[in-house]
C-alpha cells in the first residue's frame, strides 16, 4: 500500500493507483471528461489536473500514479483556474447549442460547465463548421460537437474491433472521422451504437424518428402496432427517473397506450418463436451434417459485422430472422388476420434497445409480409423522450395487459436481453425436445454474465454439444477467427454485438459504465425467475401459431416469413 | 576571449565521413572496445560521473537514464537516437551526422552494451533525406567492418511533424502510429518502444559518449559549467554577423557567443533580444546576457538551453511580429491530443494576431498571460508546456512592443 495525502486527508491506496482512484476512495471528486471507467486512460482533456507537492507542472489525476508520501491538492486556486481555462477553451470550440442537442441535460461537458460556473467565456466562439453526417439510417455524427476525447474511437476499435472511427489531421484541425474521412455509411461501421454510449457529448447519436410515430398516431386510418424488445423494460425506467428494472411490464404497456399506440404486443413472443425455429435448425444441422458451428442471428450489429468482416462464414449464420423481423412479418399476416385488420393499414413500430435495428428494418429483403415488415424502429431513449414529453406519471398509472396473439411470452424470451440468454433459452427447449425429459432446473448459470466469452458443454442424450457465447465484437472476432481457421470446437455460438448483450445496446439509456450493464443483466434474471412459464415451447400463443398458421418449425410458412439470407457487404476494410 | 572547444565536432571537416577507415584511424571505435572491456555497471557509473546531461533539451543525467534501462528486466531493449532535429534555426545534429556519423553509431553501441540492447534505431528528421543516405552508408560500413558486433541499427524517417522530436511521440511514430506523445510515467527507460525498455538520446549526446569513455568522466566533468559540463554546439541565426556554428564549453556566456564568436549584431545596429534553444525558447533581453550557456543558468532566468539555437534580433525587430510567427508555428505543430495545447495554441495565435493587427486590448494581454500560464503547467507534453514561453517572456521583457499596439 502507498501512503498519500489528498487535500490534507491521509490515506493508503494500492500500488499503481492513480490520483483519481485514490481521491475517489476517500470521497474527493475530481472532474473528468476523457476518462471512461471501462476504457484505457487517455489523459488528453486535462480537466482532472491537480497540484502535486514539489512539482512545477500540474498532474492529470486520471493517469498519474501515486507514490509514497505524495501530497496532492485538488482544489487550489491554481487548479481551479487551469480547469476553468481548459473548459473555456473546449467550450469556445463547441457549438453553444445545448437546447437543440440530443444530449441536453445528459452531457458531461454541460455538467462541467455548470459546476465550474462558466459564464462569460473570454475566448471567442469559433466552431469548425463541419457538416453533420446523416448517411446511415441508424446513427448520425455531428463532428462540430466532438471534443476529441477519443472514447468513441476506443469503443469502435478496441471494444468492437470495427475500426470505423479514427483520427485525422492534427492540432486544432484534428478530428474524429470515419475510415479515410468517408461518410459513416461507407466505412465498415456496423451501427451498433457503442460510440454513442462512449461519447460524453452530443457528437454521435441515434437518428431520431419520433415525428414519424406521432404522424402515424395522428392518422385515423392507421393502426399503430408496437412490439417491445426483451431488453427495453429493465432500462426504460432509467429514462423517467426510476431505478433500473423498476418499471413493471404492465405499467410500461399502459404508458405506451397513453402515447397512442393502438395495440401493444411483444417481441418476446417472437423471441420464443425464434427458439423453436433456431433450436430446430440447430438440431437439423447436427443431424444432417449442416454447416457448424451455427451462429445466432438476433443481433443486427453482429449480422453487419459478419457480412462485413467474415463474408466467408455467412453459411454458419442461422437463417432465422431476428425476433424483430419475425414479428414484423407475422404482424401483417397472421396477427392481422386473427385481429381482422387490413394489413395495409398497419403501421408496425418496434421499440428496441438497438440502433442497428433501424438499419435492419430497412433491409430490402425485409418485406415478406407483402408490405414493409417493420415500418419504424424507436430506441429505448426515444421512447423515454416520448414518455417525458407526454408527462406520464408512472407512479399513478394502472397497468395494462398486452394484446392477444402475439403478446404472451416466457422467461426464456425475457433473457434474450442479456448475453447468453438466447443460448440458455435454446438449451431449455432443445434439451427437452431431444431428451423427451422435463428439465427441472432451467437455470444455466454458466451462460450468464458480462464476461466477453463464455463456453459450456451440454449432454443431450449422449451427444455432447459444445457452445460458446460472445458479447462485444472484439470477443466475437476471437471466436470467428477460430472458426475461419478451422480450430473452433463449438457447435453453436451466440453472438451479441454489444457488451453485456442487448441490455447494453446502442439505443439504451446512455450507459456510463459496464457496472450499469451488470445491473440491467441482474434485473433480466429477476424478471425471468418471476415468469410462470420459462421455456419457449410452452408459450401458449407460440403453440397456437404453430397449430393454426405455421404448422411446424422450419416448415413452408416459416421458411417464407421467418427465415432470411445474408449478403457480403463488400466494404473496404482497412 | 571565448574560444571554441570541439568534442562532438572533433572529426568535423577532418575526416571523410563516408570512410570508416578514416574514423578508425582518428581513434574511432577504441572507446567501444574499451567500454566492452568494462563491467556494464562500471561503464554506466563512469557516464553518470561525467555528469553528461541530455543534449536534446531536457537535460537529464545520461548515465542515470541508462541505469534505469540497465536495471529493467526485459527480453528485449532498444537504443534510439533522436535525430528528429525539428527546432527552427537548429542544425547541430545534422552537422554531426554529416561530418562524423560513425561517432553517433559508436555512442549508440556503447549504450547498447551498457543496457543490454541488440537493436537500435535512428529516427531522422524527414527533411534530411541526404543525411539518411549518409547514415545508411555509415551503418553498412560499420556492419561490414564488424565493429558493432551483434548490435543492429536501422534508420527510420520522420514525416515532418515537429512533435515527433518529443521522445514518446517519436516512439509512437516508429511503431507506426500517429506521432503523439504518451503520458509519462512510465518513462521509455522502463517501457518504451513496443513496451520495452528504451534509451532515447539525442545525436549530440551520443556523439559525446566515445570521448567520455576514452578520456574518462573526470576529464569531461571538468569542462564548462560544473552542473552541466562539457560543450554545447550552438547554431547562430538572425541579425548577427557570423551566421554559423560553434562548439563551446558550457561556461561560455551568451554575451561572449553573441559579441565575440558571433561578431555582434549585424549592420551596426543595436541588440534587442536573443532567443535560445529553438522556437519554444524564452526571449532574453540585453540585461541577462551574462548568463552562461548551461542548462541550469538558463532555467534560472526563465529561458531554456534547448537545442542550442541562438536567434539574435536587432533593435528594429518588433517582438509582437516575431512572436506571431512563433504562435503560428505552434498552432500548426500541435498534435491535437490534449485539449489545452490543441485549443490553446490556436487561441494564442489568434490573440497575438489580434494585438499585432491593432485590434487588441489590455484584456487580451491579461487573457494571454492566463492562457500561457495554464498551458505551461497543464499541457500533456513539452510542446504545449513550452509553447507559451516566447509569448510570456516577451510580455515580460518587451511589454512596450505589445502595449504600443493596443486599442
Amino acid at each position: 500500500m502507498i501512503n498519500v495525502t489528498i487535500d490534507g486527508i491521509k490515506t493508503s491506496v494500492p500500488e499503481g493507483s492513480t490520483i483519481l482512484k485514490a481521491a475517489e476512495s476517500i470521497g474527493v471528486k475530481i472532474p473528468t471528461l476523457c476518462n471512461h471507467p471501462d476504457q484505457a486512460v487517455k489523459g488528453n482533456c486535462r480537466v482532472c489536473v491537480c497540484e502535486v507537492e514539489g512539482s512545477r507542472l500540474l498532474s492529470a489525476a486520471c493517469v498519474m500514479p501515486v507514490w509514497e508520501g505524495m501530497a496532492v491538492k485538488t482544489r487550489t486556486p491554481k487548479v481551479v483556474e487551469a480547469r476553468k481555462t481548459i473548459l473555456e477553451l473546449i467550450l469556445s470550440n463547441h457549438p453553444q447549442d445545448c437546447l437543440n442537442c440530443i444530449r441536453n441535460q445528459n452531457c458531461e461537458l454541460q455538467t462541467l460547465a455548470e459546476e465550474y460556473f462558466i459564464r462569460d467565456n473570454p475566448f471567442s466562439q469559433k466552431t469548425r463548421g463541419m457538416a453533420k453526417d446523416y448517411s446511415t439510417p441508424a446513427l448520425f455524427r455531428d463532428p462540430d460537437k466532438c471534443i476529441l476525447c477519443r472514447r468513441c474511437v476506443e469503443a469502435c476499435s478496441v471494444v468492437q474491433s470495427v475500426n470505423a472511427l479514427g483520427l485525422d489531421q492534427r492540432g486544432h484541425h484534428a478530428m474524429v472521422v470515419p475510415t479515410m474521412g468517408w461518410d459513416l455509411i461507407d466505412s465498415p461501421c456496423v451501427m451498433c451504437g457503442q460510440c454513442i454510449h462512449a461519447c460524453p457529448v452530443g457528437a454521435i447519436g441515434e437518428v431520431e424518428e419520433i415525428d414519424r410515430l406521432l404522424a402515424a398516431i395522428a392518422d385515423p386510418d392507421t393502426v399503430v402496432v408496437t412490439q417491445i424488445a426483451p431488453a427495453v423494460r429493465v432500462a426504460i425506467g432509467e429514462e423517467v427517473g426510476l431505478a433500473t428494472g423498476d418499471m413493471p411490464m404492465d405499467v410500461f404497456a399502459a404508458g405506451l397506450r397513453q402515447i397512442g399506440f393502438d395495440y401493444v404486443l411483444h417481441t418476446n413472443f417472437t423471441a420464443d418463436l425464434t427458439i423453436l425455429e433456431e433450436g430446430n435448425e440447430l438440431l437439423k444441422r447436427l443431424q444432417e451434417g449442416g454447416t457448424l458451428p451455427m451462429f445466432t442471428s438476433c443481433s443486427p450489429g453482429w449480422i453487419n459485422f459478419c457480412e462485413t468482416f467474415y463474408p466467408d462464414l455467412l453459411d454458419n449464420l442461422s437463417t432465422c430472422k431476428s425476433p424483430q423481423q419475425m414479428f414484423g412479418a407475422l404482424a401483417k399476416t397472421y396477427w392481422a388476420e386473427k385481429s381482422n385488420i387490413d394489413p395495409a393499414k398497419i403501421y408496425s413500430v418496434s421499440i428496441m434497445p438497438c440502433t442497428a435495428k433501424k438499419y435492419e428494418c430497412s433491409r430490402p429483403e425485409m418485406n415478406d409480409s407483402g408490405f414493409r415488415d417493420v415500418d419504424l424502429v424507436l430506441t429505448t431513449r426515444e421512447i423515454g423522450r416520448l414518455f417525458r414529453m407526454s408527462g406520464i406519471d408512472f407512479d399513478k398509472l394502472a397497468g395494462s395487459h398486452f394484446d392477444s396473439w402475439m403478446g404472451a411470452y416466457t422467461g426464456a424470451a425475457v433473457i434474450f436481453g442479456a448475453s447468453g440468454g438466447v443460448m440458455e433459452a435454446a438449451l431449455r427447449t432443445v434439451y427437452e425436445v431431444v431428451t423427451g425429459q422435463t428439465l427441472e432446473n432451467v437455470n444455466f448459470e454458466v451462460t450468464r454474465g458480462i464476461q466477453g466469452i463464455k463456453e459450456a458443454e451440454v449432454d443431450l442424450n449422449g451427444t455432447v454439444v459444445k457452445v460458446a457465447i460472445a458479447n462485444g465484437l472484439s470477443n466475437a472476432r476471437q471466436l470467428m477467427d477460430e472458426v475461419r481457421a478451422g480450430t473452433s470446437p463449438y457447435h453453436f455460438i451466440e453472438i451479441m454485438a454489444c457488451p453485456g448483450g442487448c441490455i447494453g445496446g446502442g439505443g439504451q439509456p446512455i450507459t456510463k459504465s459496464n457496472a450499469k450493464r451488470v445491473e440491467r443483466i441482474n434485473q433480466i434474471y429477476v424478471e425471468d425467475e418471476a415468469c410462470e412459464i420459462r421455456k419457449s415451447h410452452e408459450n401458449p400463443e407460440v403453440k397456437a401459431i404453430y397449430e393454426e398458421f405455421l404448422h411446424e418449425p422450419l416448415g413452408h410458412q416459416s421458411h417464407h416469413l421467418l427465415h432470411t439470407h445474408y449478403t457480403a457487404k463488400n466494404k473496404k476494410v482497412l | 576571449m571565448a574560444e571554441e572547444m570541439r568534442i562532438v565536432l572533433r572529426n568535423y571537416g577532418k575526416i571523410d565521413p563516408l570512410n570508416i577507415d578514416e574514423y578508425i584511424a582518428a581513434g574511432g571505435y577504441k572507446a567501444l572496445e574499451k567500454a566492452k572491456g568494462m563491467n556494464q555497471i562500471d561503464l554506466i557509473e563512469e557516464v553518470k560521473k561525467s555528469n553528461l546531461r541530455g543534449r536534446g533539451g531536457a537535460g537529464f543525467n545520461c548515465g542515470q537514464k541508462w541505469f534505469f534501462a540497465n536495471q529493467a528486466n526485459a527480453d528485449q531493449k532498444y537504443v534510439v537516437c533522436n535525430a528528429d532535429e525539428g527546432e527552427p534555426g537548429t542544425y547541430k545534429d545534422r552537422l554531426i551526422m554529416q561530418g562524423d556519423p560513425q561517432s553517433v553509431l559508436e555512442g549508440m553501441a556503447v549504450c547498447a552494451y551498457a543496457i543490454g540492447a541488440n537493436k537500435g534505431f535512428i529516427y531522422c528528421r524527414g527533411e534530411y533525406p541526404y543525411v539518411v543516405d549518409i547514415l545508411n552508408q555509415a551503418i553498412d560500413q560499420a556492419k561490414a567492418k564488424g565493429v558493432l558486433g551483434d548490435f543492429d541499427i536501422e534508420v527510420r524517417m520522420g514525416a515532418g511533424a515537429y512533435v515527433c522530436g518529443e521522445e514518446t511521440a517519436l516512439i509512437e511514430s516508429i511503431e507506426g502510429h500517429r506521432g503523439e506523445p504518451r503520458f509519462k510515467p512510465p518513462f521509455p527507460g522502463v517501457e518504451g518502444l513496443w513496451g520495452k525498455p528504451t534509451i532515447i538520446n539525442n545525436v549530440e549526446t551520443f556523439a559525446n559518449i566515445p570521448v567520455i569513455v576514452e578520456k574518462g568522466a573526470d576529464w569531461y566533468a571538468s569542462i564548462g559549467a560544473p552542473s552541466y559540463p562539457g560543450t554545447k554546439v550552438l547554431t547562430l541565426t538572425g541579425d548577427i554577423n557570423n551566421k554559423t556554428f560553434f562548439e563551446v564549453p558550457t561556461s561560455t556566456t551568451i554575451k561572449e557567443v553573441v559579441y565575440e564568436l558571433g561578431g555582434g549584431v549585424a549592420g551596426g545596429k543595436k541588440f534587442k533580444a536573443v532567443q535560445i534553444g529553438g522556437t519554444s525558447g524564452g526571449f532574453i533581453p540585453e540585461s541577462l546576457l551574462d548568463t552562461t550557456i548551461s542548462f541550469d543558468a538558463m532555467s534560472a532566468i526563465g529561458a531554456t538551453l534547448g537545442s542550442g539555437a541562438v536567434f539574435v534580433m536587432d533593435e528594429t525587430r518588433d517582438m509582437v511580429d516575431v512572436v506571431s510567427k512563433i504562435t503560428k508555428f505552434f498552432e500548426h505543430e500541435s498534435c491535437g491530443k490534449c485539449a489545452p495545447c490543441r485549443e490553446g495554441t490556436a487561441r494564442m495565435n489568434e490573440l497575438v494576431g489580434k494585438i499585432k493587427g491593432g485590434q487588441g486590448s489590455s484584456a487580451d494581454i491579461t487573457l494571454l498571460k492566463k492562457l500561457g500560464g495554464v498551458m505551461s503547467i497543464a499541457c500533456l507534453c513539452g510542446l504545449g508546456q513550452a509553447a507559451p514561453a516566447p509569448v510570456l517572456t516577451t510580455l515580460g521583457h518587451f511589454a512596450a512592443d505589445y502595449e504600443d499596439k493596443l486599442v
